[in-house]
């Protein structure tokens, strides 16, 4: 049998460039396998190789996404793979979005399969699931030696064609593919059985989950600027200098709120940011580059604004769980609302 | 957190890097910025060009949210 060629996308960490502060290299190509590659290659036995590993850092990838994507098919395609992996991203925003784009981007050009792996709260999950195969995996790296198994299993079938059981038998987060096959029993006897179960308030599986927009509608504008209070809210970790809340660098647990009274510019001496998901050299020195505290005073002192509410509010956006998220922001909401703030300017890394 | 701030009931621009991640979440009004560990800034121009920068992209963050919008939309100009 001829040997699976599986050429593997990592981001610069996993490719073993370096940290935050690589984060903006661009593509790079190394024969054969890089970091977990290895593993890969080792489940995969006499049946393929890693042949390729191409590495891009994560901010290069989303902020130059159609040159990135042209550079990385050009490079996957030197090598002829019978299909392509990516990451795993596990929660990881910015190289999730790149691993879905790399694999959504080779099934069109190249027609292989492709498949990665991510956390299912990770953005490229509901951005890419209906491109490319992503196997569930832990929310961190720690959950690398279950992801990798996973994939390779996956990966054989995608190759050798075999036909695929459903998502949750293989491990792989629903694409929204519908597919017909013949059940042993009715149509309406399932119905039957499934009210009597859930009369009975017994567990049962529906057969056809509504899908969940969940979406808010967009809020009036505002009418006169002039005399609008502004207030501004962060992602990206903003916090006095020492971080007094202790917000975690990242799965934060809490958000802080800061006042900003007398605070004309956001300076090295002052602020900083404790967001551990990106380089922090930048912000460190001027977090003005995260929340923009001097530009909105100048606008305040030319009555462009009514004015910057007192206080803004901080948490880190860096694998924090959605249900965290959820609840910093109702209660910030409420906070703003009920102290009289017309506008909300959310800034994020 | 850009969504339940705005179902809170006050309108709300992201001003964010990655567009298509602000899009998953469901922000209204988007304004891209500079990049992802400076969105606000570019430490290669000079302190005064950096800041005008900054300050384009505010005043069109403020003229995002004096804007009527039915969907999610960017703001690119």
């Amino acid at each position: 049998m001829k040997k699976i060629r599986v050429v593997h996308y990592v981001n610069q960490f996993y490719g073993q460039i370096g940290g935050e502060d690589k984060a903006d290299i661009a593509p790079i190509l190394k024969e054969g396998f890089v970091g977990p590659g290895m593993q890969i290659n080792n489940l995969l036995k006499d049946r393929g190789e890693v042949v390729a590993t191409v590495i891009c850092g994560d901010n290069y990838f989303n902020e130059n996404v159609e040159e990135a994507t042209n550079t990385v098919l050009e490079m996957i395609g030197q090598h002829k793979p019978d299909i392509l992996v990516a990451g795993p991203a596990f929660n990881a925003g910015r190289y999730g979005m790149a691993c879905g784009a790399v694999c959504k981007a080779v099934e069109e050009e190249f027609g292989i399969p492709t498949l990665t792996g991510m956390y299912i709260e990770s953005p490229g999950v509901d951005s890419y699931r209906k491109y490319t195969y992503v196997v569930e995996t832990a929310n961190s790296a720690v959950g690398m030696r279950k992801a990798l198994p996973a994939m390779v299993d996956l990966l054989i079938k995608l190759v050798d064609g075999v036909e695929l059981g459903t998502p949750e038998e293989e491990g792989y987060i629903a694409r929204g593919v519908r597919r017909n096959y013949f059940h042993s029993e009715r149509g309406a006897k399932r119905a039957v059985d499934m009210l009597i179960k859930k009369i009975n308030d017994q567990p049962f599986v529906t057969e056809y989950p509504m899908p969940t927009f969940d979406r808010v509608a967009p809020e009036a504008p505002i009418l006169d600027m002039t005399k609008a209070t502004v207030a501004l809210v962060t992602s990206g970790g903003i916090v006095p200098k020492g971080n007094p809340d202790h917000i975690e660098s990242s799965s934060a647990t809490k958000y802080g709120r800061y006042d900003l009274e007398g605070v004309e510019d956001l300076t090295e001496a002052t602020y900083e940011t404790a967001h551990g998901g990106y380089d922090p050299v930048y912000a460190n020195l001027d977090s003005d580059r995260v929340l923009p505290v001097d530009v909105l005073r100048d606008l305040e002192k030319e009555g462009k604004i009514g004015k910057l509410y007192r206080y803004f509010y901080s948490t880190v956006g860096n694998g924090t769980s959605v249900a965290n998220s959820v609840k910093f922001a109702e209660a910030i909401g409420k906070e703003l609302v009920e102290n009289g703030v017309d506008a909300v300017i959310l800034t994020s890394t | 957190m850009v969504k339940e701030i705005e179902r809170a009931g006050l309108p709300v621009v992201h001003m964010c890097t990655v567009v298509p991640i602000s899009m998953t979440v469901g922000a209204n009004r988007i304004v891209p910025t500079v990049a992802i560990p400076h969105p606000l800034g570019n430490p290669n121009l000079s302190p005064q060009d950096e800041k005008q920068v900054r300050r384009e992209l505010v005043v069109r963050a403020l003229k995002a949210l004096e804007t009527e919008v039915q969907d999610q939309t960017v703001f690119e100009k």
